[in-house]
């Protein structure tokens, strides 16, 4: 995509020169690997007892497992509350009354410049000790931070998303004699949850990764188990590779499924306006979409604190 | 009130938050030299290249920023005696900022390469046409462009790596934001949420403008077209 706007297409000359240096390019890559490997393996990182702790069913029964068990039901509660959460606040910014829209405003903004773990300390703390929460409060904490912060940015992606549907489709809801409320209702927003879904789902990613940030308070998610099985073993470095890789799965996972989505979208959108022939169009739709991938920052919005 | 003032008699607040603008400031340097390195890869001709820029970003981007962060203290240093240099402190503070670095790289190469998109293809064609090869022509004529167009993805980014600084604390940057934060309200039961709230302000003062300063610049140095 944007690879080839930077060359032509290569003759023979160049070709047989990209060549070279590809091969250049593939020796450095084994190098690399071939370094951190002998790397580790000459500081005594590579022996079979320190790897095949991975591979055996207990290790994965009573502590991988468990983990990550925690980690989704963390993140499943923060999406499911993030959305809820994003949509009362996407409205409320859009709505015309100044009091609701204020103080929408100043939710969404106060929310998305706080640091998540901030939060996630400060709640922490105070469900358990100022609330006297009963149950699993390490849990309700993550929850609630992650909710908080990526409530605010989804409130935004709805805000954006209402924003870039076309003038006319209100015009449309008003001119059958909906109200403001009724066309947001049922014809702008369900339009806008549909064109905002690839980057709601980069979201999803976002709040997954957070929810390893539960560790410091020692919630006891994939990462804290991982720590906990290793420490007494020596093989923390073997352990956090694990967790890593576990994690880079699911979310890399969840990355394509975003990238499909969005290819489907485009493709819709381009049947919608021209019939099926705008090749055009949906390279230039696409990007805005996802290969910004999201940042912790919702980087899809055009503008993010106008 | 007096309660709740001397706790900055008590505790060092500002210079919890000068050590994560330090953190911040050596991590947005150098992620934004190896971004830039990666978006190259990414975008050159050659395919292993790109292959190489491609797993980089895939695999950092999908880990958790935490996972990285403790890597470094607990495998890289721990596990291997992997050292920076400096005392003991100076130490784990070079491993955030390696750490950090690392990281926000992925999401800095993302921002320049959507930068890349939104240059038109008659200037890559232009500098061809007048003879510049692949690194000239993205030297002088493309990533000038990129850069312009990346600054509010850059800037989301910037703003990300600010407020990711306090992650530092699971590095063990003791004298960072959330820690300083972690220990003053474990010692002050009695004032949770002033605390919580003086800190939370405290990022809302530094991330504000530069969100504001991302949208001027974006503005300003937008290339007329």
């Amino acid at each position: 995509m944007s690879a080839s706007i930077l060359f032509d297409t290569p003759g023979p000359k160049a070709r047989r020169n990209i060549l070279a240096i590809n091969v250049v390019g593939a020796l450095i890559a084994a190098g690399l690997l071939a370094w951190i490997i002998f790397g580790l393996a000459n500081k005594d990182q590579m022996q079979p007892s320190q790897w095949d702790d991975f591979i055996e069913g207990s290790t994965w029964a009573n502590y991988l497992l468990p983990g990550l068990l925690n980690t989704l039901k963390a993140a499943v509660l923060g999406i499911v509350g993030s959305v809820i959460f994003g949509l009362i606040f996407g409205v409320g910014r859009l709505s015309q009354n100044k009091l609701i829209n204020g103080f929408s405003t100043v939710v969404v903004e106060f929310f998305r410049a706080v640091p998540v773990l901030l939060m996630i300390v400060f709640f922490n703390v105070f469900f358990s000790r100022s609330l006297q929460l009963p149950g699993d409060t390490a849990l309700w904490a993550v929850v609630a931070a992650l909710v908080f912060y990526n409530g605010s940015v989804v409130a935004e992606l709805v805000r954006s998303g209402v924003h870039n549907l076309p003038k006319g489709q209100r015009e449309a809801g008003i001119a059958i004699g909906l109200t403001r409320g009724q066309s947001l209702r049922f014809i702008e927003i369900p339009q806008a949850l549909v064109a905002m879904l690839p980057a709601l789902i980069g979201q999803f990613i976002v709040i997954l990764k957070d929810s390893a940030l539960g560790y410091i308070i020692s919630f006891n998610e994939l990462l804290f188990f991982a720590r906990t099985y290793s420490s007494p073993n020596g093989n923390v470095l073997q352990a956090l590779i694990v967790a890593a890789a576990i994690f880079i799965l699911i979310n890399f996972t969840l990355g394509k499924i975003a990238e499909i989505v969005s290819r489907r979208l485009g493709s819709r959108e381009k049947k919608d306006k021209t019939g099926g022939q705008a090749p055009q169009a949906a390279v230039v739709g696409a990007p805005s979409v996802l290969p910004v991938e999201p940042t912790p920052n919702a980087e899809d919005e055009p503008n993010p604190r106008s | 009130m007096d309660n709740y003032l001397s706790i900055f008699t008590e505790y060092d607040v500002p210079g919890a938050f000068w050590v994560n603008i330090q953190l911040t400031f050596w991590a947005a340097l150098g992620a934004l030299l190896l971004g830039t390195v990666l978006a190259l890869l990414r975008i050159s001709p050659v395919a292993s290249f790109r292959a190489i820029g491609a797993s980089y970003v895939n695999l950092i981007r999908n880990t958790p920023l935490t996972i990285i962060i403790l890597f470094g203290v607990l495998a890289l240093y721990g596990q291997l005696g992997f050292n920076l240099g400096g005392d003991f402190q100076g130490n784990f503070f070079r491993l955030a900022v390696m750490g950090l670095a690392l990281y926000h790289a992925a999401f800095v190469c993302e921002a320049i390469r959507s930068g890349v998109n939104t240059v038109p293809l008659g200037q890559a064609e232009a500098a061809r046409a007048i003879g510049l090869s692949f690194l000239p022509a993205a030297r002088e004529v493309i990533l000038p462009q990129a850069f312009r167009g990346a600054i509010v993805p850059l800037g989301n980014t910037l703003i990300a790596l600010i407020k990711n600084s306090t992650v530092a604390a699971v590095g063990s940057v003791a004298t960072e934001a959330s820690s300083t934060m972690k220990t003053m309200i474990e010692f002050r039961a009695d004032i949770v949420i002033p605390i919580f709230l003086t800190f939370a302000v405290g990022f809302v003062i530094i991330v504000i403008p530069v969100g504001l300063l991302t949208t001027w610049l974006s503005k300003k140095l937008a290339v007329a077209r």
